[in-house]
């Protein structure tokens, strides 16, 4: 199974703002933890080395590019 | 330096040759008496080959140096006769820990199954390890070694080497059909055919700290840092070594190998005098309990290896091949398993029953094993020293969450311990062709099991030997009655039926298991005790083309 990157989260607003709200009261190194939690939990989630080999590549390029466009 | 072991010093001895100026020639030379050119020199003499031996020192090696050795290498010292009393001496151990700060978040068992003769892994120093080998290539009729005697140039022609050798009587020059180097990760005889040695280096230091304890610990002088079992531990961030981590291991004699980590900064030459390594020690152990510094070691480490294991007649075995980080013991071990691999082969050319390119599989099969420690090697060392803060926060991240979420245990990597890398894509394999299940595909090193002779408990890899004789060939394992014809030829090279029935009976079922073997299954294994080609019948034809393709005689 390919990497979903169809829209795929009901109440998406609803999703953003629990997220935020998991950096609330955290410090810049904190949240930068709790991210880097994140992406580990989920990964275990996922599983598939496929889906999650697209899913680094695919942030990787993007954040690539938009460091190339901010130059 | 050392308070526990005697360093032995081996007679210089000028050789005739030298004293009447003449040139010899000898079949092989190998370069170095460390654990690899020793152990080459045992394999290649029991196979009847003559072998010089030369090493620019007269001793074994100072410090502590490789301690652990794994199974298959131990299983291959056997073979060479020399691990029982190795097993003997080494301190046993199979269960690894891992700690964050002082919570216990991580534990492996490296033999979960039985049925093996050789344990999982002992440790040993090194100087124990060189010792043993030196005695039996002293003993053995075929070797001769030089110490002191320094190769300083080499050239190539198109059958041999010439070698110029420095001793304290002066030069001297020889020649070798087949040059063996085995002189290590700096090795002199690399650079004098030119080949490259490239790969990654790591700029974190780490202090080696071999310490010797004058009495049992107890408990509340931080034997809890010590262990009651001999294990592996391995913290992340303790409270004694705040930020970094920090490897112990038992050895015998009471001697404990701790290794710190001490970072990109740290000042090679201040961290290695007593002032500065007690008081870390004393953190870990607490200041009560006695102890003695035997050896102190700062290192940084590479990750690489040779581009070529052969260049014309000289062969690269060990460190002088391929360099690794000490996390997961693969130095030491895998040079093992490159001697096991390269004696036959260079046996078979020296007889001319095989062609060269038979010594050109070695490359093909030991760099692709070589490659799979370096890329084992480098994995955990980026876990353990990781290169950027975003990868050190990914890390923790690792450590936080293993502390209470078991899924992110196995992401854990403070050093996976070295297993034998199977050649699965080896040249020298024939292909199956009928179903097999489980792990003995062809390329694989034979798993041991229990068996009974005559209701006496023997083990695979000892009937192997003993079928094989000292000189080694091939063995076919049969399962079934024994056969009419117990030898199948292919050239000049021979393999000996070795046939499981009743006389030598698989009575715990084991060895069936592990081959996945029905009646009538034959598997042809080399004499390195690897698998070349595996079958479900009895049939001659097919045997002899996987002999010409496992000596590469097409």
């Amino acid at each position: 199974m390919p990497l979903n990157r169809e829209p795929n989260i009901a109440d998406p607003d609803g999703f953003y703002q629990e997220l935020i709200e998991s950096q609330r009261e955290l410090s810049d190194q904190q949240a930068d933890m709790l991210s880097a939690k994140l992406v580990l939990i989920l990964a275990n989630h996922v599983g598939d080395r496929e889906v999650l080999r697209e899913a680094i590549a695919l942030a990787r390029a993007n954040t690539l590019a938009h460091a190339a466009a901010a130059q | 330096m050392s308070k526990s072991y005697t360093y032995p010093e081996f007679p210089y001895r000028q050789s005739d040759a030298q004293r009447e100026g003449r040139v010899e020639r000898h079949p092989l030379v190998v370069i170095g008496a460390g654990p690899i050119g020793l152990s080459v020199a045992l394999d290649c003499a029991q196979r009847g080959i003559p072998v010089l031996l030369l090493d620019d020192n007269n001793t074994v090696s100072v410090g502590s140096r490789a301690v652990c050795y794994a199974k298959r290498p131990l299983e291959i010292w056997d073979r060479l006769g020399v691990a029982a009393p190795l097993v003997d001496k080494g301190v046993r151990w199979h269960v690894g820990k891992v700690f964050l700060e002082d919570e216990l978040i991580y534990r492996f068992d490296l033999l979960p199954e039985g049925g093996h003769k050789m344990p999982a892994m002992i440790n040993l120093q090194q100087y124990y390890v060189e010792q043993t080998l030196v005695d039996a290539c002293e003993a053995h009729p075929q070797i001769t070694i030089g110490w002191k005697h320094k190769l300083v140039a080499l050239a190539q022609q198109a059958d041999h080497a010439q070698l110029t050798v420095q001793t304290p009587d002066g030069r001297y020059q020889l020649l070798a059909d087949w040059v063996i180097a085995c002189d290590g990760a700096n090795s002199d005889t690399r650079r004098m055919v030119g080949a490259n040695f490239t790969g990654q280096f790591f700029e974190d230091r780490f202090l080696i700290a071999d310490v010797v304890l004058k009495a049992p610990p107890q408990p509340a002088q931080g034997a809890q840092r010590l262990g009651s079992e001999p294990e592996r531990w391995f913290w992340f961030d303790p409270p004694f070594h705040r930020g970094q981590s920090v490897l112990l291991h038992k050895q015998c004699d009471d001697v404990w190998r701790i290794d710190f980590q001490l970072g990109r900064d740290a000042d090679p030459e201040a961290e290695k005098r007593p002032e500065r390594v007690i008081p870390r020690i004393q953190a870990m152990l607490g200041p009560e309990l006695p102890f003695e510094l035997e050896w102190v070691s700062v290192y940084q480490f590479a990750c690489r290896r040779i581009d070529n294991f052969r260049y014309g007649r000289v062969i690269f075995a060990g460190d002088a091949a391929h360099q690794v980080s000490p996390f997961g013991a693969r130095g030491a071990n895998t040079g093992i398993q490159d001697v096991d691999n390269l004696g036959w082969k260079l046996k078979l050319v020296l007889d001319g029953s095989a062609p060269e390119a038979l010594i050109d599989s070695f490359h093909e099969e030991r760099a692709f094993a070589a490659d799979d420690n370096l890329l084992n090697s480098t994995r955990s060392t980026d876990f353990i020293s990781p290169k950027s803060p975003a990868s050190l926060r990914l890390r923790n991240a690792v450590l936080e969450l293993a502390s209470d979420q078991p899924f992110a245990r196995p992401l854990i990597n403070s050093g996976r311990l070295s297993t034998p890398t199977p050649y699965l894509h080896s040249s020298l394999n024939t292909p199956d062709e009928e179903p097999f299940s489980g792990p003995m595909k062809p390329g694989t090193n034979c798993a041991d099991a229990p068996l009974r002779r005559r209701g006496r408990k023997v083990w695979l890899l000892d009937l192997l030997n003993a079928v094989q004789g000292p000189a080694g060939g091939f063995t076919l394992l049969v399962f079934g009655p024994r056969l009419a014809n117990p030898v199948v030829s292919a050239g000049g090279v021979k393999a000996r039926v070795l046939s499981v029935s009743d006389e030598i009976e698989d009575a715990e079922g084991l060895l069936a298991q592990r081959y996945d073997a029905k009646p009538g299954t034959v598997y042809l294994i080399r004499p390195d005790q690897h698998v070349a080609a595996r079958w479900r019948g009895f049939d001659t034809a097919r045997i002899q083309a996987a002999l010409r393709r496992c000596t590469a005689t097409h």
